[in-house]
């Protein structure tokens, strides 16, 4: 996994709750099975017509949006099924980090499985982000992990809570099976002892 | 000392190791496979040289992808084909126990774990599946898991998890005759939203959940993730206990004694602290439908689908994104949304209980013209029971399909899915954007009221059918 410490980058806003990992990948396209090849399906049906034709009212279509790589989304982001292709599909379409008021238990989790960052931040402070996105041509946001700080060039200075285990582990780059197999000893212990 | 919730005191048998201010590894009693999420996860044992830690803890099974028709010919899904393929050869090269499409035993994930007596009280329960809390009926914690983490249990049979907050959800009350489990849950999301329980383990206690069946409770605990929870569960009682006796992988002999005494001790202590309590009536509860594209967005049958314009004018966008996907207008009365199909299975609604309740709904009736109506058992099991009591007859009788068993039009990844504006009543768990194929458009119900719409050709209370 590669680290993640800073980054800069352009934000794309899809102003919408309740964004659930359906919508961001499909079910037809998770009967592949390897890792590659999902950032040209992420948002398929929204993001594409019937024809196979880009739909231009979608956000990712909007070429004042192209190459963005922080995406700002309504509250509840990534709800619904536990499929790994949806940060998966984020990722490889650009995305460095995911910016919502609140996240899908499973979704936040395998964010941080494959680097990419939740970042879960007040409603007032999402709004203003979202706004600006919509209304600053070429709105760029800087994400500083180790600060847990998300700035922008007009004074946004936003606090972000995450957990300190994870926030190591995304600092490092670290593969949490590497790290659980520094215990096999009280893993053994504790099958010995378990009824 | 304060007691304990059933959640902690799961918990608390299952650390491996903890340190203050840090997630817990956590051992895992069960891990379930099946062929969706696990592809990655295993190339990734194969590229770092790694091997199943504890295959006798571990089960697979084919279920997302398979046909629910014609299994006898070669499956016409090349990419559905190759992803079996994958797990078939997983599960022999790992040395796992696999219940590929054809075997006794196959079925839904979460139907057949239940149903083979693996799932226990007190266990940790975890599969790539967000459905996992299903098992928590019996009284365990069970939870869904990403590809990575699936991948991570299959090397170290252990997870790191942060410790949710604890909630109970009290349900007060009866249900009204004809009111079921799955009209109980879907009631319980549109109170508390689809962010209610996010963050918490929900502990559903209270006299009509009680009451339940364990199909019943499986069908509350099922939904729990469309609340946001990653766990759900419900104490072991009675009824849990006559429903785990005698089953394959149950406890037997003396052993099945001490099991029950240990499984006992796994409820919540009279003194014991929720982090959050939330009632429900269950007393005033009618048959719920859902109109929108979240299971939160449900009504009783006898009310409307809300209008945008009664919403202040900042709030209405999503309302309105919902309603234009469901091809609604807003205001309509629920029992006048006219139906194309109806989909009566899932790992929410397809065990044989449900498909009990649906027959006597359809018994000596006949589907609505221009209705397409299927029906697909949860597990082999199931369909075999199902047919001994001649459900199969009484479906097929009515103009209902008659299936082998999967997951189906739940999710479509298999041939059984919607085209694009078809609107279906469904007994499945979620009615998301293109949920059941493209386009498709779900309505969650109870197996009785999905039963009751396809021989009425809209929604109608099935009690006044």
């Amino acid at each position: 996994m590669e680290p993640f410490k800073h980054h800069q980058g352009l934000v794309v806003p899809y102003d919408m709750p309740n964004v659930d990992t359906d919508q961001i990948i499909p079910a037809q396209f998770l009967k592949k099975i390897d890792r590659v090849g999902f950032g040209e399906l992420l948002f398929h049906a929204l993001r594409y017509n019937k024809d196979g034709s880009p739909n231009k009212d979608f956000v990712l279509n909007d070429p004042r949006y192209a190459g963005g790589t922080i995406l700002v989304a309504g509250p509840q982001f990534g709800i619904g099924s536990s499929r790994e292709h949806a940060p998966w599909a984020l990722q490889q379409y650009g995305f460095k980090a995911v910016i919502s008021p609140s996240f899908g238990d499973i979704f936040k989790s395998n964010c941080y499985q494959n680097g990419l960052l939740p970042i879960a931040l007040s409603e007032a402070d999402v709004r203003t982000i979202i706004e600006r996105a919509q209304e600053l041509k070429g709105y760029q946001v800087t994400i500083d992990l180790e600060a847990q700080e998300v700035r922008d060039s007009a004074g946004l200075a936003a606090h972000f809570a995450i957990d300190p285990f994870r926030k190591q582990n995304l600092l490092k780059g670290l593969d949490d099976i590497g790290l659980t197999l520094q215990n096999a000893d009280a893993i053994t212990a504790f099958e010995k002892a378990y009824r | 000392m304060a007691g304990k919730t059933l959640f902690e005191k799961i918990w608390d048998a299952h650390v491996v190791r903890e340190e203050a201010g840090k997630p817990s590894l956590l051992y895992v009693d069960l891990h379930l496979v099946h062929e969706v999420t696990s592809p990655q996860a295993f190339d990734g044992l194969r590229m770092a040289g790694r091997k199943v830690r504890r295959i006798d803890r571990t089960v697979a099974v084919a279920d997302h992808n398979v046909p629910t028709a014609d299994r006898d010919k070669p499956l016409t899904d090349e990419i559905a084909a190759a992803q079996l393929a994958a797990l078939a050869r997983n599960t022999k090269e790992f040395g796992l126990e696999y219940f590929d499409m054809d075997s006794k035993g196959q079925g839904i994930v979460h139907v057949i774990g239940p149903e083979q007596g693996r799932t226990q009280p007190g266990m940790i329960i975890v599969c790539g599946d967000s459905h996992t809390a299903t098992h928590g009926a019996v009284g365990a914690m069970a939870f869904g898991i990403g590809t990575s983490e699936v991948e991570h249990v299959l090397a170290t049979q252990c997870l790191w998890q942060a410790k949710p907050k604890t909630m109970e959800i009290r349900v007060k009350g009866a249900l009204k005759p004809g009111v079921t489990a799955k009209d109980l849950i879907l009631g319980i999301i549109a109170q508390i939203g689809t962010g209610g329980g996010v963050g918490y383990a929900i502990e559903y206690t209270g006299e009509a959940v009680r009451g339940l069946s364990m199909e019943g409770r499986m069908t509350v605990c099922n939904m729990s993730i469309e609340a946001g929870a990653r766990t759900g569960m419900v104490a072991a009682d009675q009824t849990t206990f006559d429903y785990l006796k005698g089953r394959e992988h149950s406890p037997q002999g003396a052993e099945w004694d001490k099991a029950v005494a240990y499984w006992k001790t796994f409820v919540t202590d009279k003194d014991a602290k929720f982090d959050k309590v939330v009632e429900f009536d269950a007393s005033k509860l009618e048959p719920q439908v859902t109109w929108g594209t979240n299971p939160a967005q449900g009504a009783n049958v006898s009310g409307r689908v809300p209008r945008p314009e009664d919403l202040p004018e900042a709030e209405r966008a999503p309302l309105e994104k919902a309603l234009k996907y469901m091809g609604l207008a807003g205001g309509e009365a629920i029992s006048d949304i006219a139906i194309d199909r109806v989909f009566i299975g899932s790992c929410t609604n397809s065990r044989i209980e449900d498909l009990r309740a649906a027959a006597s709904v359809a018994k000596g009736r006949h589907v609505a013209k221009g209705v397409s109506a299927m029906v697909v058992p949860g597990s082999w099991v199931v369909k075999q029971q199902a047919e001994a009591e001649g459900l199969d007859k009484v479906f097929t009788e009515a103009g209902f399909d008659w299936r082998e068993a999967g997951c189906s039009m739940c999710l479509a990844m298999n041939p059984d899915r919607l085209v694009p504006g078809e609107r279906c009543a469904s007994t499945s768990n979620r009615n998301f954007e293109g949920r059941q194929g493209p386009g498709g458009r779900t309505h969650l119900v109870s197996p009785e009221m999905a039963a009751a719409a396809a021989i009425a050709g809209h929604f109608v209370d099935h009690r006044t059918l």
